[in-house]
């Protein structure tokens, strides 16, 4: 051991030195990022900026000094690392801002409007000192999106076990795939255009029925449907099929007993995100359903208001604001209208997220 | 020979019975999607062709033919989505990149979550708030833009005072389809091969390096069918360009003032109201055009999917 020590000891430390390049310290990005966020603040109070721009020139900060330490210190290409990797976050962070403000403005100018007059009048008065509220929009978007859910899930869950269990890979089944491709990229507004198209050539140019708007979102929802059974009825295991067939079951019944089961978890997932998908659609249900002030139960005749066509509306046409100041009435009812909307959404979204963890397929692992 | 077949079919018809309706039933929900999407076609072309001949009073103002009409439309719908795009993209690759490799777990998983919670925001809330919060915010920028860099044919100004113009509603377009090209890159990205990433590590690599060598060339065309995906989704949208953009007429690539033509959607939801039959035969008419593009661009994203599908498969 101390033969071989002993020739390069002399000459070790400075070896070692060349083969360590200077490191910045762990703690430098946080150093530098407070700087930056100091020397923003600083600029800030001095030129009297906003905190949106004040941060932004923080981010700009960061970004520009990090690689430029690095470069002094380190080498080119650690400097292009740190560069990337402060780019890369500000991007993420970028991207919160508008999430963060949109749900602070639905819910600082949407939850005050909430109440029980809100939720349980209709827009139809026949004086003007009478309250209104959004009942007849939520009865609208409860009944048009039911029918939809009606029409769009039966033929849904049916297409995908035609592609899985029936279609192997035919001219049919490829075909079928093919144009529910072609579905999931028609345009809400085209799907709206259809039902448009359908109604005057029926009824007539001025017929309007919520029916209408059921269909235009059952087309938006069906290939929603389809991809996410499909994707399910795939993650069945043969060994199940099999299993079945080999006890003589038949075909029909050990799709409807042991195949739909096992994926019945995420169906419903999916299902529950399709009508999330379609709840707050507005184009198609603004030419088809129109708009009333009434509530209208009957999906079959007559217009039919729903939410998202609501806020459409009232932020257009707001009204005349109060002469004591402040923003015209509409605004508001469309801020509690978006403010509802959103918690239908997000409901949906966490029934979907709770079903698809307790009823996840059993893969047998 | 002529009495054993006889024997089985006796016990089975029941099973033949309940096998056929359900194949039947299976098969008829698929061949109706092929009516259902040939019905759209259809009755969209029935009601739409005679709006490509209209007498010229229908296309007015701004025009006096179809192809008049629709051209400042078509210029605005692929404007704005342009616009969209280009914002959104490096920003869906930024976060995706932060999701599948640069974030800890602890920090990736609920921001893929809150990513999936933009995606799920309707339409018309994005409009309320970007005609509400955003066009209000954005207003001085235009201003600004329009004194230090108004030299450049984009912010040739003059800045409109509402800030409600196509850039407003391309950024707000930006914000919707982020969490599609982000969703469907972050799922390309995650595949890269861990041993290539590896290798890149081994070799010394930084872990940008790393990103360049192994994750990118790997997710490329998926890269670009997400942006093709996006592209068509925003081509498509209504609301928000409907309640965003306070549209002019002219094609002109003048970002900043309110002289940009409407998009194709957004345009019909303005004025299916004036309810003529001749005026929503031409509304129809631009309906078809947008659905041919969108069909036109969501079938090149498909087929570069395919292509890259295939590729890696081999």
């Amino acid at each position: 051991m101390s033969t071989t020590t002993q020739a390069p000891r002399g000459s070790a430390p400075t070896r070692v030195q060349s083969l360590q390049r200077p490191r910045l310290p762990r703690w430098a990005p946080l150093l530098v990022a407070l700087g930056a966020v100091a020397g923003a603040a600083l600029l800030g109070l001095l030129l009297g900026w906003g905190l949106l721009s004040t941060g932004f020139v923080a981010l700009l900060l960061f970004v520009v000094l990090m690689p430029v330490w690095s470069l002094v210190v380190e080498n080119r290409r650690a400097a292009v690392d740190r560069l990337m990797t402060s780019l890369v976050w500000s991007a993420f962070l970028i991207a919160l801002v508008p999430l963060l403000s949109l749900i602070w403005t639905v819910v600082s100018k949407g939850a005050p409007q909430i109440n029980a007059t809100f939720l349980t009048f209709s827009q139809f008065r026949t004086d003007l000192s009478q309250p209104v509220g959004i009942y007849h929009a939520l009865i609208g978007t409860l009944l048009i999106t039911l029918g939809a859910t009606v029409i769009a899930v039966p033929i849904g869950i049916f297409t995908a076990i035609y592609i899985v269990e029936y279609g192997q890979k035919g001219r049919l089944a490829r075909s079928i795939t093919f144009l529910v491709d072609v579905m999931t990229g028609i345009p809400s507004i085209v799907a709206g255009l259809f039902a448009f198209a359908l109604w005057i050539l029926l009824f007539g140019p001025s017929a309007r029925a919520g029916l209408g708007g059921s269909i235009a979102l059952a087309i938006l929802m069906i290939p929603i449907v389809v991809r996410s059974t499909e994707e399910m009825l795939r993650l069945v295991p043969d060994d199940l099929r099999e299993a079945s067939y080999a006890l003589g079951v038949p075909k029909w019944r050990t799709i409807a007993k042991v195949v739909l089961p096992t994926a019945l978890g995420g169906i419903v997932t999916g299902v529950t995100l399709a009508i999330a998908r379609v709840v707050g659609e507005t184009a198609p249900l603004l030419l088809i359903a129109g708009l009333t002030t009434r509530t209208n139960f009957n999906l079959f005749d007559g217009r039919m208001t729903t939410l998202p066509v609501l806020i459409f509306t009232q932020n257009a046409n707001p009204g005349i604001p109060p002469p004591s100041g402040g923003e015209p009435p509409g605004i508001g009812i469309a801020w509690g209208g978006a403010f509802v909307l959103i918690v239908i959404v997000m409901l949906l979204n966490l029934v979907a997220r709770v079903v698809g963890k307790y009823f996840a397929p059993k893969t047998g692992h | 020979m002529t009495t054993t077949p006889a024997a089985p079919p006796a016990a089975r018809p029941k099973r033949r019975q309940g096998d056929r309706i359900f194949a039947g039933l299976s098969r008829g929900a698929g061949l109706f999607i092929l009516v259902a999407l040939a019905g759209v076609f259809v009755f969209l072309a029935i009601e739409g062709i005679p709006g490509l001949t209209q007498p010229s009073s229908f296309y007015a103002p701004q025009a006096s033919t179809f192809i008049g009409y629709v051209t400042p439309l078509l210029f605005g719908t692929i404007l704005a989505a342009v616009i969209a795009v280009i914002i959104a993209a490096p920003l869906s690759f930024g976060i995706a990149l932060v999701i599948s490799h640069y974030a800890p777990r602890s920090i990736a998983v609920p921001a893929a979550y809150v990513v999936d919670l933009l995606a799920a925001v309707p339409s018309v809330v994005f409009g309320l708030w970007g005609i509400n919060v955003l066009a209000r915010k954005v207003a001085p920028g235009y201003e600004w833009l329009y004194e230090h860099l108004g030299f450049i044919p984009f912010f040739a100004g003059p800045p409109s005072t509402t800030g409600r113009t196509i850039l407003t509603a391309g950024i707000v377009l930006a914000i919707m389809i982020l969490p599609i090209i982000t969703a469907i890159s972050r799922e390309i990205f995650a595949q890269t091969p861990r041993l290539h990433q590896e290798a890149a590590l081994a070799l010394g690599a930084t872990r940008w390096e790393m990103v360049r060598l192994t994750v990118f060339p790997y997710a490329k065309s998926g890269m670009v069918s997400a942006v093709m995906l996006g592209l068509g989704r925003a081509l498509g949208e209504t609301m928000a360009v409907a309640m965003v953009l306070s549209a002019g007429g002219g094609i002109t690539f003048n970002l900043i003032s309110s002289s940009n033509p409407a998009s194709i959607a957004s345009n019909i939801a303005n004025n299916y109201k004036e309810g003529t039959p001749g005026k929503v035969a031409v509304l129809i008419a631009t309906g078809l055009v947008l659905f041919l593009v969108t069909f036109l661009v969501n079938f090149a994203a498909r087929w570069l999917v395919g292509r890259s599908e295939r590729r890696m498969a081999r």
